[in-house]
């Protein structure tokens, strides 16, 4: 890409990363939530790559440390669901904290605070890993596959 | 609901231009103008999340489609026009626009549902839960398995693609 991309893209890619991060963390108390913050996370390394080539974003995140983080959130989805049976059913917020001079069931945190609703900001993260190193896995694949395309195109021509 | 019918026939336009166009690139663009639009009327229907995952998958599906699979400035495939196959399609989505004319007035109005379970939701979702966020709270604590089967789902897309086009064991044209 030409100059202004490349310069502009420095300044923004952060920007994007940081906003997608925020969309993650604060999916419990702003629209938005894991997929959609995943979605942003992915498309700052897309970003990253339309501007600047393949090997600068691989660079940054390789296609295996991509199948890596997928699996990661997946396992850390599933764990989390596992986790409830030790005090509950399955997807059960474990998280609990019975307050014991009232009937009500209560949360460590309180409500609007960013440290709290108890298993949910942690399924964000996972959903957030595995959506977004998802994403960016098929982007590199295929962009990978058009390449090859291209290859084998010139070569049939020649 | 001014604004959702400007949006409709806006959209409508623009997936009749995906249709007709002759150019792929222009294609390709009318189909993210339908998505914009969509994310838009899920703001006018105070839908912040949907509009967010709407307006940023949309993006990502565009970027893919014009870089990734590589759509350049040409002209599509050429269609012919066969009597017989439109007009059985305009019969059969007439069939299907009365039946669906008279089943829609059956359904309730738009903020009265007659599932009660949506008002108990908006009364105890920050109690029980703790989020904020009445839509994450049912999609991840009340309605968390349908999550979990949704992210096997993509889980399932990607390792399909990955499979797909993975380079080894792919054998050199010669």
């Amino acid at each position: 890409m030409t100059l202004i991309v490349k310069t502009i893209t420095r300044y923004t890619v952060g920007l994007i990363l940081l906003f997608g991060i925020y969309i993650v963390l604060h999916g419990h108390l702003t629209p938005g939530g894991g997929f959609a913050g995943g979605v942003i996370v992915a498309l700052s390394f897309v970003h990253l790559m339309l501007a600047f080539g393949r090997e600068t974003a691989i660079k940054k995140m390789s296609e295996k440390a991509a199948g890596i983080l997928e699996g990661l959130g997946a396992i850390m989805f599933l764990l989390i669901a596992f986790m409830g049976l030790t005090t509950g059913y399955f997807f059960y917020n474990f998280f609990r904290r019975v307050d014991t001079t009232e009937t009500l069931v209560e949360y460590i945190g309180r409500p609007f605070a960013l440290f709290s609703a108890g298993i949910i900001p942690l399924c964000n993260i996972a959903i957030c890993l595995k959506v977004g190193a998802g994403l960016f896995a098929i982007f590199v694949a295929l962009t990978f596959l058009k390449m090859n395309g291209d290859a084998a195109g010139d070569g049939e021509k020649k | 609901m001014l604004q959702i019918q400007i949006l409709i026939v806006f959209m409508i336009i623009a997936a009749v231009i995906a249709v007709e166009s002759v150019d792929l690139l222009g294609a390709v663009v009318s189909v993210g103008a339908v998505g914009l639009g969509l994310s838009i009327a899920f703001l006018f229907l105070q839908a912040p999340d949907l509009a967010i995952v709407q307006l940023v998958v949309e993006i990502l599906s565009l970027i893919i489609l014009i870089r990734a699979v590589g759509i350049k400035n040409g002209a599509s495939a050429v269609r012919e026009r066969r009597f017989i196959g439109t007009s059985a399609v305009v019969i059969c989505l007439g069939i299907f626009l009365i039946f669906a004319y008279k089943s829609l007035l059956e359904i309730p109005r738009f903020g009265s549902p007659i599932i009660g379970v949506a008002g108990r939701y908006l009364m105890q979702s920050l109690k029980e839960t703790g989020a904020a966020n009445v839509v994450t709270s049912i999609i991840l604590d009340y309605r968390a398995l349908d999550t979990l089967g949704e992210a096997t789902v993509l889980f399932t897309a990607v390792i399909g693609v990955l499979a797909v086009v993975r380079k080894i064991g792919r054998k050199s044209k010669e």
